[in-house]
């Protein structure tokens, strides 16, 4: 299989797409001409001309408030988000307008609109873009939500978005772009709420979302090396969650510990470790572990941003705390 | 010409230099991958920063943009802990969690660049709000780029200023682009307009004539001190380097020619310097030697810089609360 780009995955989503159905259609700041500037879009303006591809002013929720209209009546807008921090400008169309609109109209009206933006630090970009906000829009009913892991999940994931009738907000890692990974050149759709199991094992459970999966892979041959058995799986969407199999490899392994990018209170890994104690309960050897980012704004320095974000290292010495049996009298 | 003029067009004058030698100075930093992330130049448009700036006090309050340097230098802050800033040291004025795009020198009335497009408009017009509850007669002037005229957030600040008369001045630097594309093609109609449907005095002046702008200011300014404000300014300007630092191949959406026109015939400092001469300010000779000790300077705050410590680990869950000391101690 060929290797591309996340980047690239991205692009050929959005082509094979729009080729298919002309009511697709991408707006936002610097997407046509400028490809945005992380380079993901070039190409497509040439293909599909500015009426498809549309630069906008810098008017966040301007143009986030238009493509719910658009989507409400017939066009199916990707509205592209520069960076995932600017999110916070755009919360009321999103989360009043786009994700309410269905459940408000007793089913009569849809938002099939799909929102691509980013997350992640360590690009020293300081706290205004370089946060990682999906738990803000996983937390409100009517949005789905996917974090891609790698270029094969962002083609896939995004095939799907365009689909679905909902909104569905799509957070890629901005650090990824320029990763390679094995993608298909059939044409291929990846699911919602079906989660992956990236590396089997039997005595830990890894739960990774986005940025933080290369990161538990790496951590898995840290403690492979130790004689422990760690298994990683990506959830792929947190809404929907696929919660059965989260569930049972935690019932399998007895221990887990949930990696992601948000910050850690109040985000996805507290959620995810809820679920796993309720439901997994009697299985458990230990708790289940939170990491997130540090709960503190993306600092600048590099000497202080680097600590806030989970590291290999890092989940392997919780790893080897959990299998220690410490963790039972500390909780 | 009395002698306090002669001082301030030399100050004027050296602040622009300092301005524009900081930026050669912070692109040699990150071609030389010396600094962390990108940054956005201000070469071009020190006129714009210099002329408003020296028409106010120190207490007067400046909110600033990503493209933030040259408001920083010329709102009174030193090259030393600029550059510490740039770098992530310790020594910097935000202690290196700034950067950049967050720079702020509060000792000197600068609340602070912003790396969200429009994000200070609401701060400058709160800061002339506060000036006017307090009793104070201090001015807030809000500056940014043409490419935020497109954010909501300007317009709801306007129509409050101009019901409340607050003391702020609104300054748009029309540099012809925001980032990739041509202000043309993202603004409709007139810039100066906008404001003036709120009731707002509004003027677009050349942005390069450093004089001009800042005999505007200085009366505008004196306006707003006695409750006749707010105003609004558009500087036509032009950013000499890419939108960051890294934005080197720029032809698909400027030409050279474009660029050559500005540095040649508009620069503010050279039309600057040659007004000083021909009046007999400053002689060529005394022009070089304040240019070669601004370049010592700066060469020197960059070498402290580079040296300069990064904060301890320590300090990572500092300042997240003002009477918290670790908020994850
Ligand atoms: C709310 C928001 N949207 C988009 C961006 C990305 N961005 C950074 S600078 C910029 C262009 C700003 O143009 P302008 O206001 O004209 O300022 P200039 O860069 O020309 O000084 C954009 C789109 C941002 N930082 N914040
Ligand atoms: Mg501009």
């Amino acid at each position: 299989m060929r290797n591309i780009t996340l980047s690239q995955a991205v692009n050929e989503a959005l082509a094979e797409e729009m080729r298919r159905d002309d009511s697709v259609f991408i707006i936002g700041e610097d997407v046509a001409e400028a490809g945005t500037p992380f380079k993901v879009l070039s190409g497509l303006v040439e293909e599909f001309g500015t009426q498809r591809v549309v630069d906008t002013p810098i008017a966040e929720p301007g143009f986030m408030g238009l493509a719910v209209g658009a989507a409400m009546t017939g066009s199916r807008p990707v509205v592209d988000l520069m960076f995932g921090d600017f999110i916070f400008l755009i919360m009321d169309q999103l989360c009043n307008q786009a994700a309410k609109t269905h459940y408000m109209s007793g089913g009569k009206l849809s938002v099939p609109l799909v929102l691509r933006t980013n997350l992640g630090a360590t690009r020293r970009s300081a706290a205004q873009h370089s946060q990682s906000l999906h738990a803000l829009v996983a937390h409100i009913p009517g949005l789905k939500v996917a974090m891609p892991s790698s270029a094969y999940e962002a083609k896939g994931l995004m095939k799907t978005a365009i689909r679905d009738n909902n909104p569905v907000v799509i957070f890629e890692d901005k650090l990824m772009y320029n990763d390679k990974a094995p993608v298909p050149e059939e044409e291929f759709l990846i699911p919602f709420g079906q989660a992956n199991i990236k590396r089997e094992g039997s005595d830990i459970t890894l739960i990774a979302t986005s940025s933080m999966v290369q990161v538990c892979e790496k951590a898995a041959e840290i403690l492979e090396q130790e004689g422990i058995s760690a298994e990683v799986i990506d959830p792929r969407t947190i809404v929907p969650l696929d919660e059965k199999t989260l569930i049972e490899s935690a019932k399998k392994t007895s221990r887990v510990i949930v990696v992601d990018e948000g910050h850690q209170s109040y985000g996805i890994t507290g959620e995810i470790a809820g679920r796993i104690n309720e439901k997994a309960f009697y299985h458990l050897d230990a708790p289940v572990l939170r990491m997130g980012a540090m709960d503190v704004p993306v600092p600048f320095s590099p000497a202080l941003e680097d600590i806030t974000v989970p590291t290999p290292e890092a989940v392997a010495a919780n790893a080897r705390l959990l299998m220690s049996g410490e963790m039972i009298h500390a909780a | 010409m009395t002698k306090t003029n002669a001082e301030d067009y030399l100050r004027m004058y050296r602040q622009m230099v300092r301005i524009r030698t900081f930026e050669d100075n912070a692109n040699q930093l990150y071609l030389s991958a010396k600094m962390p992330g990108l940054t956005h130049m201000y070469s071009g448009e020190e006129a714009v920063a210099v002329g408003i700036c020296e028409a106010l006090r120190t207490s007067d309050k400046i909110t600033s943009t990503h493209r933030g340097h040259g408001h920083c230098v010329a709102k009174g802050a030193d090259f030393k802990e600029m550059f510490c800033e740039l770098l992530g040291k310790e020594e910097g004025y935000c202690r290196g969690k700034g950067g950049s795009m967050h720079i702020a020198d509060q000792s000197n009335g600068n609340l602070g660049a912003n790396a969200i497009v429009g994000g200070s408009m609401g701060i400058a017009t709160g800061a002339a709000f506060s000036a006017k509850l307090l009793g104070k007669d201090d001015v807030a002037v809000c500056f940014f780029g043409d490419g935020a005229t497109a954010q909501g957030l300007m317009y709801e600040v306007m129509n409050m200023a101009a019901l409340w008369k607050l003391p702020v001045i609104y300054a748009c630097e029309n540099n012809g682009y925001s980032e990739y594309t041509r202000t043309d093609e993202i603004a409709a109609g007139s810039i100066t307009a906008r404001a003036e449907a709120f009731g707002i005095e509004a003027f677009q002046i050349d942005g390069q004539d450093v004089l001009a702008v800042n005999e505007l200011s200085q009366k505008l300014v004196e306006r707003c001190r006695k409750g006749e404000g707010p105003f609004f300014i558009e500087l036509m300007t032009y950013r000499y380097h890419g939108h960051h630092v890294g934005d080197i191949n720029r032809e698909y959406y400027r030409s050279k020619e474009e660029e050559k026109d500005w540095r040649e015939n508009r620069d503010p400092i050279t039309r600057f310097r040659a007004w000083l001469v021909k009046e007999g300010i400053a002689s060529e000779d005394e022009i070089e030697a304040m240019n070669a000790a601004i370049k010592d300077d700066a060469s020197a705050a960059v070498e402290y810089a580079l040296a300069a410590k990064y904060p301890d680990v320590s300090e990572v869950d500092m300042h997240v609360f003002t009477d918290v000391e670790h908020a994850l101690a």
